[in-house]
Protein backbone atom coordinates (compact mmCIF):
# COMPACT_ATOMS: atom_id res chain seq x y z
CA UNK A 1 0.00 0.00 0.00
CA UNK A 2 2.83 2.40 0.47
CA UNK A 3 4.53 1.93 -2.11
CA UNK A 4 1.57 2.61 -4.11
CA UNK A 5 1.01 5.81 -2.54
CA UNK A 6 4.64 6.59 -3.20
CA UNK A 7 4.53 5.17 -6.88
CA UNK A 8 1.03 7.80 -7.51
CA UNK A 9 3.38 10.65 -5.75
CA UNK A 10 5.99 10.01 -8.41
CA UNK A 11 3.87 10.11 -11.63
CA UNK A 12 3.97 13.46 -12.95
CA UNK A 13 1.38 15.39 -11.74
CA UNK A 14 -0.16 17.07 -15.16
CA UNK A 15 -1.78 13.89 -15.81
CA UNK A 16 -4.10 15.40 -13.35
CA UNK A 17 -3.82 19.18 -13.30
CA UNK A 18 -5.14 19.50 -16.98
CA UNK A 19 -3.15 21.03 -19.94
CA UNK A 20 -3.38 24.77 -20.29
CA UNK A 21 -5.72 26.04 -22.82
CA UNK A 22 -3.18 26.61 -26.14
CA UNK A 23 -2.58 30.14 -26.82
CA UNK A 24 -2.35 30.08 -30.70
CA UNK A 25 -1.43 27.60 -33.36
CA UNK A 26 1.51 29.23 -34.09
CA UNK A 27 4.09 28.31 -31.95
CA UNK A 28 6.67 31.18 -33.27
CA UNK A 29 3.67 33.49 -32.29
CA UNK A 30 3.96 32.28 -28.88
CA UNK A 31 7.08 32.08 -28.49
CA UNK A 32 7.47 35.83 -29.57
CA UNK A 33 4.80 36.55 -27.61
CA UNK A 34 6.17 35.16 -24.34
CA UNK A 35 9.21 36.90 -25.04
CA UNK A 36 7.28 40.05 -25.54
CA UNK A 37 4.94 39.66 -22.77
CA UNK A 38 7.92 39.39 -19.48
CA UNK A 39 8.77 43.09 -20.71
CA UNK A 40 5.47 44.62 -20.41
CA UNK A 41 3.04 45.30 -17.66
CA UNK A 42 -0.40 44.52 -16.92
CA UNK A 43 -2.18 47.82 -16.00
CA UNK A 44 -5.06 46.58 -14.10
CA UNK A 45 -2.60 44.42 -11.38
CA UNK A 46 0.43 46.72 -11.56
CA UNK A 47 2.91 44.45 -10.68
CA UNK A 48 2.07 41.80 -12.94
CA UNK A 49 3.60 41.56 -16.32
CA UNK A 50 1.66 40.94 -19.48
CA UNK A 51 2.80 37.29 -19.56
CA UNK A 52 1.82 36.86 -15.66
CA UNK A 53 -1.61 38.61 -15.81
CA UNK A 54 -5.33 36.91 -16.07
CA UNK A 55 -7.13 40.47 -15.82
CA UNK A 56 -9.62 40.78 -19.38
CA UNK A 57 -7.65 43.49 -20.15
CA UNK A 58 -4.31 41.71 -19.89
CA UNK A 59 -5.54 39.11 -22.51
CA UNK A 60 -6.92 41.36 -24.33
CA UNK A 61 -3.68 42.94 -24.84
CA UNK A 62 -1.75 39.70 -25.53
CA UNK A 63 -4.50 38.88 -28.16
CA UNK A 64 -3.73 42.77 -29.91
CA UNK A 65 0.15 42.07 -29.32
CA UNK A 66 -0.55 38.32 -31.36
CA UNK A 67 -1.87 40.03 -34.54
CA UNK A 68 0.33 41.98 -34.11
CA UNK A 69 3.30 39.63 -34.32
CA UNK A 70 1.26 37.50 -37.09
CA UNK A 71 1.21 41.00 -39.26
CA UNK A 72 4.92 40.67 -38.72
CA UNK A 73 5.30 43.95 -36.88
CA UNK A 74 9.08 44.22 -34.85
CA UNK A 75 9.52 44.62 -31.39
CA UNK A 76 9.44 47.99 -31.56
CA UNK A 77 6.91 48.51 -33.57
CA UNK A 78 4.66 46.26 -31.13
CA UNK A 79 5.91 48.59 -28.52
CA UNK A 80 6.17 51.27 -29.47
CA UNK A 81 1.83 50.95 -30.33
CA UNK A 82 1.46 50.12 -26.64
CA UNK A 83 3.26 52.70 -25.62
CA UNK A 84 1.49 55.19 -27.46
CA UNK A 85 -1.63 54.64 -26.14
CA UNK A 86 -0.17 53.29 -22.45
CA UNK A 87 2.33 55.77 -21.76
CA UNK A 88 5.77 54.49 -20.47
CA UNK A 89 4.38 53.14 -17.99
CA UNK A 90 3.34 50.00 -19.90
CA UNK A 91 6.89 49.22 -20.27
CA UNK A 92 8.38 46.75 -17.22
CA UNK A 93 11.98 48.56 -17.80
CA UNK A 94 11.20 51.97 -17.56
CA UNK A 95 13.47 54.19 -19.74
CA UNK A 96 16.04 56.53 -19.38
CA UNK A 97 14.82 59.83 -20.25
CA UNK A 98 14.61 63.29 -18.51
CA UNK A 99 12.01 62.30 -16.30
CA UNK A 100 13.63 59.31 -15.16
CA UNK A 101 16.87 60.08 -14.34
CA UNK A 102 16.10 59.99 -10.83
CA UNK A 103 15.18 56.52 -10.85
CA UNK A 104 17.82 55.63 -12.68
CA UNK A 105 21.07 57.76 -11.23
CA UNK A 106 19.62 57.80 -7.81
CA UNK A 107 20.48 54.42 -6.23
CA UNK A 108 24.46 55.07 -7.31
CA UNK A 109 23.96 58.26 -5.68
CA UNK A 110 23.13 57.14 -2.61
CA UNK A 111 25.62 54.60 -2.61
CA UNK A 112 28.27 57.26 -3.31
CA UNK A 113 27.18 59.30 -0.65
CA UNK A 114 27.24 56.40 1.73
CA UNK A 115 30.92 55.33 0.77
CA UNK A 116 31.92 58.82 1.41
CA UNK A 117 30.57 59.01 4.18
CA UNK A 118 31.96 55.87 5.48
CA UNK A 119 35.02 57.27 4.46
CA UNK A 120 34.89 60.05 6.34
CA UNK A 121 33.84 58.57 9.74
CA UNK A 122 36.25 56.51 9.77
CA UNK A 123 39.04 58.77 8.84
CA UNK A 124 37.84 60.57 11.86
CA UNK A 125 37.82 58.14 14.14
CA UNK A 126 41.53 57.06 13.35
CA UNK A 127 41.73 60.77 14.50
CA UNK A 128 40.15 60.37 17.69
CA UNK A 129 41.26 56.71 18.75
CA UNK A 130 44.72 57.10 20.42
CA UNK A 131 46.34 54.57 22.23
CA UNK A 132 47.06 55.14 25.41
CA UNK A 133 49.79 52.96 27.03
CA UNK A 134 48.87 50.88 29.97
CA UNK A 135 51.00 51.65 33.41
CA UNK A 136 52.59 48.69 34.96
CA UNK A 137 49.86 49.59 38.45
CA UNK A 138 46.98 49.32 35.42
CA UNK A 139 47.89 45.97 34.51
CA UNK A 140 48.13 44.64 37.83
CA UNK A 141 45.30 45.93 38.77
CA UNK A 142 43.14 44.68 36.17
CA UNK A 143 44.93 41.12 36.67
CA UNK A 144 43.76 41.27 40.17
CA UNK A 145 39.68 42.42 38.95
CA UNK A 146 40.04 39.55 36.62
CA UNK A 147 40.75 36.91 39.59
CA UNK A 148 38.51 38.29 42.03
CA UNK A 149 35.97 38.01 38.94
CA UNK A 150 36.84 34.57 38.51
CA UNK A 151 36.68 33.16 42.11
CA UNK A 152 32.72 34.94 42.28
CA UNK A 153 31.68 32.57 39.45
CA UNK B 1 23.43 70.06 18.35
CA UNK B 2 25.30 69.38 15.24
CA UNK B 3 25.03 65.60 16.35
CA UNK B 4 21.43 65.96 15.34
CA UNK B 5 21.26 68.34 12.25
CA UNK B 6 22.30 65.12 9.95
CA UNK B 7 19.93 62.60 11.15
CA UNK B 8 17.07 65.10 11.35
CA UNK B 9 17.99 66.51 8.09
CA UNK B 10 17.72 63.26 6.46
CA UNK B 11 14.51 62.42 8.44
CA UNK B 12 12.97 65.18 7.45
CA UNK B 13 14.10 64.57 3.77
CA UNK B 14 12.82 61.09 3.82
CA UNK B 15 9.61 62.13 5.47
CA UNK B 16 8.75 64.52 2.26
CA UNK B 17 9.56 62.40 -0.29
CA UNK B 18 7.61 59.31 1.65
CA UNK B 19 4.57 62.55 1.81
CA UNK B 20 4.65 63.20 -1.90
CA UNK B 21 3.93 59.48 -2.78
CA UNK B 22 1.86 58.89 0.09
CA UNK B 23 -0.62 61.38 -1.82
CA UNK B 24 0.27 59.75 -5.69
CA UNK B 25 -2.55 57.74 -6.56
CA UNK B 26 -0.42 54.66 -8.61
CA UNK B 27 -3.94 53.87 -10.59
CA UNK B 28 -4.28 57.14 -12.61
CA UNK B 29 -1.38 56.69 -14.83
CA UNK B 30 -0.68 60.18 -17.26
CA UNK B 31 -2.37 59.37 -20.68
CA UNK B 32 0.16 59.94 -23.87
CA UNK B 33 -3.53 60.69 -25.30
CA UNK B 34 -4.02 64.07 -23.85
CA UNK B 35 -3.43 66.32 -26.60
CA UNK B 36 -3.20 63.86 -29.30
CA UNK B 37 -6.05 63.44 -31.55
CA UNK B 38 -9.02 61.14 -30.56
CA UNK B 39 -8.46 57.93 -32.25
CA UNK B 40 -11.15 57.09 -34.87
CA UNK B 41 -13.02 54.27 -34.92
CA UNK B 42 -16.72 53.26 -35.88
CA UNK B 43 -18.57 50.96 -34.05
CA UNK B 44 -22.23 49.66 -33.87
CA UNK B 45 -25.07 51.82 -32.10
CA UNK B 46 -26.41 50.07 -28.83
CA UNK B 47 -29.87 50.58 -30.12
CA UNK B 48 -29.12 50.99 -33.52
CA UNK B 49 -26.88 48.08 -34.50
CA UNK B 50 -27.45 48.79 -38.05
CA UNK B 51 -25.74 52.06 -37.77
CA UNK B 52 -22.40 53.21 -36.44
CA UNK B 53 -21.01 55.64 -33.97
CA UNK B 54 -17.79 57.36 -35.05
CA UNK B 55 -15.94 60.52 -33.55
CA UNK B 56 -16.34 61.82 -37.20
CA UNK B 57 -19.91 62.54 -37.08
CA UNK B 58 -18.45 65.17 -33.52
CA UNK B 59 -16.51 67.25 -35.73
CA UNK B 60 -17.02 70.94 -34.28
CA UNK B 61 -18.52 69.96 -31.02
CA UNK B 62 -16.67 69.76 -27.76
CA UNK B 63 -17.78 66.40 -26.31
CA UNK B 64 -17.50 63.84 -23.70
CA UNK B 65 -16.59 59.99 -24.36
CA UNK B 66 -17.45 58.00 -21.06
CA UNK B 67 -16.58 54.14 -21.25
CA UNK B 68 -18.64 52.37 -19.24
CA UNK B 69 -19.97 48.53 -18.90
CA UNK B 70 -23.15 47.19 -16.69
CA UNK B 71 -21.01 44.88 -15.19
CA UNK B 72 -18.49 47.54 -13.54
CA UNK B 73 -19.68 48.79 -10.30
CA UNK B 74 -17.41 52.05 -10.64
CA UNK B 75 -19.69 53.35 -13.25
CA UNK B 76 -22.90 52.50 -11.02
CA UNK B 77 -21.39 54.88 -8.35
CA UNK B 78 -20.42 57.92 -11.68
CA UNK B 79 -24.06 57.24 -13.16
CA UNK B 80 -25.87 59.92 -11.26
CA UNK B 81 -23.14 62.32 -11.93
CA UNK B 82 -23.37 61.59 -15.49
CA UNK B 83 -27.43 62.15 -15.56
CA UNK B 84 -27.10 65.36 -14.12
CA UNK B 85 -24.65 67.08 -16.62
CA UNK B 86 -26.65 65.01 -19.30
CA UNK B 87 -29.61 66.91 -17.65
CA UNK B 88 -27.64 70.66 -17.85
CA UNK B 89 -27.63 70.34 -21.06
CA UNK B 90 -23.72 71.89 -20.83
CA UNK B 91 -21.82 69.42 -22.96
CA UNK B 92 -23.00 66.23 -24.99
CA UNK B 93 -21.86 63.05 -23.28
CA UNK B 94 -21.20 59.78 -25.75
CA UNK B 95 -21.17 56.07 -24.25
CA UNK B 96 -18.86 53.59 -25.04
CA UNK B 97 -20.14 50.13 -23.82
CA UNK B 98 -17.14 48.30 -23.29
CA UNK B 99 -16.90 44.27 -23.24
CA UNK B 100 -20.45 44.24 -22.07
CA UNK B 101 -23.58 42.47 -23.39
CA UNK B 102 -25.77 44.10 -25.35
CA UNK B 103 -29.35 43.22 -23.76
CA UNK B 104 -27.44 43.47 -20.34
CA UNK B 105 -26.14 47.14 -21.15
CA UNK B 106 -29.87 48.22 -22.22
CA UNK B 107 -31.07 46.67 -18.97
CA UNK B 108 -28.96 48.30 -17.18
CA UNK B 109 -29.91 51.81 -19.15
CA UNK B 110 -33.38 50.99 -18.68
CA UNK B 111 -32.99 50.78 -14.87
CA UNK B 112 -30.52 54.05 -14.33
CA UNK B 113 -31.53 56.20 -16.78
CA UNK B 114 -29.45 57.21 -19.77
CA UNK B 115 -27.35 60.13 -20.38
CA UNK B 116 -26.23 59.45 -23.48
CA UNK B 117 -27.36 60.42 -27.20
CA UNK B 118 -25.32 57.89 -28.61
CA UNK B 119 -24.22 54.29 -27.06
CA UNK B 120 -21.53 52.56 -29.45
CA UNK B 121 -20.95 49.07 -28.71
CA UNK B 122 -17.17 47.88 -28.11
CA UNK B 123 -17.35 44.15 -27.44
CA UNK B 124 -14.13 43.10 -28.22
CA UNK B 125 -12.48 45.88 -26.00
CA UNK B 126 -10.54 47.20 -29.37
CA UNK B 127 -11.28 50.84 -29.09
CA UNK B 128 -10.09 50.87 -25.41
CA UNK B 129 -7.45 49.98 -26.35
CA UNK B 130 -6.89 52.76 -28.70
CA UNK B 131 -7.99 55.39 -26.04
CA UNK B 132 -5.71 53.55 -23.46
CA UNK B 133 -8.05 52.36 -21.60
CA UNK B 134 -7.43 49.96 -18.42
CA UNK B 135 -10.48 50.28 -16.02
CA UNK B 136 -14.00 51.57 -16.78
CA UNK B 137 -15.59 53.97 -15.88
CA UNK B 138 -13.46 56.38 -18.03
CA UNK B 139 -13.68 59.55 -19.26
CA UNK B 140 -12.39 61.75 -22.40
CA UNK B 141 -13.17 65.52 -23.32
CA UNK B 142 -12.78 65.87 -27.02
CA UNK B 143 -12.86 69.43 -28.31
CA UNK B 144 -13.42 70.86 -31.85
CA UNK B 145 -10.86 69.52 -33.87
CA UNK B 146 -11.27 65.86 -32.27
CA UNK B 147 -8.37 66.17 -30.29
CA UNK B 148 -8.15 64.39 -26.48
CA UNK B 149 -7.81 67.21 -23.86
CA UNK B 150 -8.36 65.80 -21.08
CA UNK B 151 -8.64 62.17 -19.30
CA UNK B 152 -10.32 60.90 -16.24
CA UNK B 153 -9.36 57.67 -14.81
CA UNK B 154 -12.49 56.61 -12.78
CA UNK B 155 -15.73 57.58 -11.52
CA UNK B 156 -16.22 61.49 -12.51
CA UNK B 157 -17.51 63.41 -9.04
CA UNK B 158 -19.30 66.34 -9.02
CA UNK B 159 -16.20 68.03 -7.67
CA UNK B 160 -14.38 67.04 -10.64
CA UNK B 161 -17.21 68.13 -12.79
CA UNK B 162 -17.72 71.42 -11.69
CA UNK B 163 -13.76 72.44 -11.32
CA UNK B 164 -12.07 70.46 -14.57
CA UNK B 165 -14.83 69.59 -16.99
CA UNK B 166 -17.20 72.09 -16.88
CA UNK B 167 -14.25 75.49 -16.86
CA UNK B 168 -12.35 73.39 -20.02
CA UNK B 169 -15.41 72.68 -21.56
CA UNK B 170 -16.30 76.22 -21.49
CA UNK B 171 -12.83 77.43 -22.85
CA UNK B 172 -12.71 74.79 -25.39
CA UNK B 173 -16.18 76.02 -26.57
CA UNK B 174 -14.90 79.60 -26.79
CA UNK B 175 -12.02 79.06 -29.24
Amino acid sequence: MKWLMLIALLLPGSAWAGEARPLADDPAVEARLKHLAVELRCLVCQNQTLADSNAPLAEDLRREVREMISKDMSDKEIIDFLVARYGDFVLYRPPLKAATTLLWVGPFVLLTVGAAALVITLRRRAHTVVDVPVTDEEHRRVEQLLAEGGKRS
Amino acid sequence: MNRFLLPLSIFIVVVVFLGVGLRLNPREIPSPLVGKAAPDFSQPQLYDPANVFSPADLKGKVWLLNFWASWCSGCRTEHPVLMELAKSGEVPIYGMDYKDQRDEAMTWLRRWGNPYPVVGVDDAGRVGINYGVYGVPETYVIDKQGVIRYKQIGPLDPDTVAEKILPLVKQLESQ
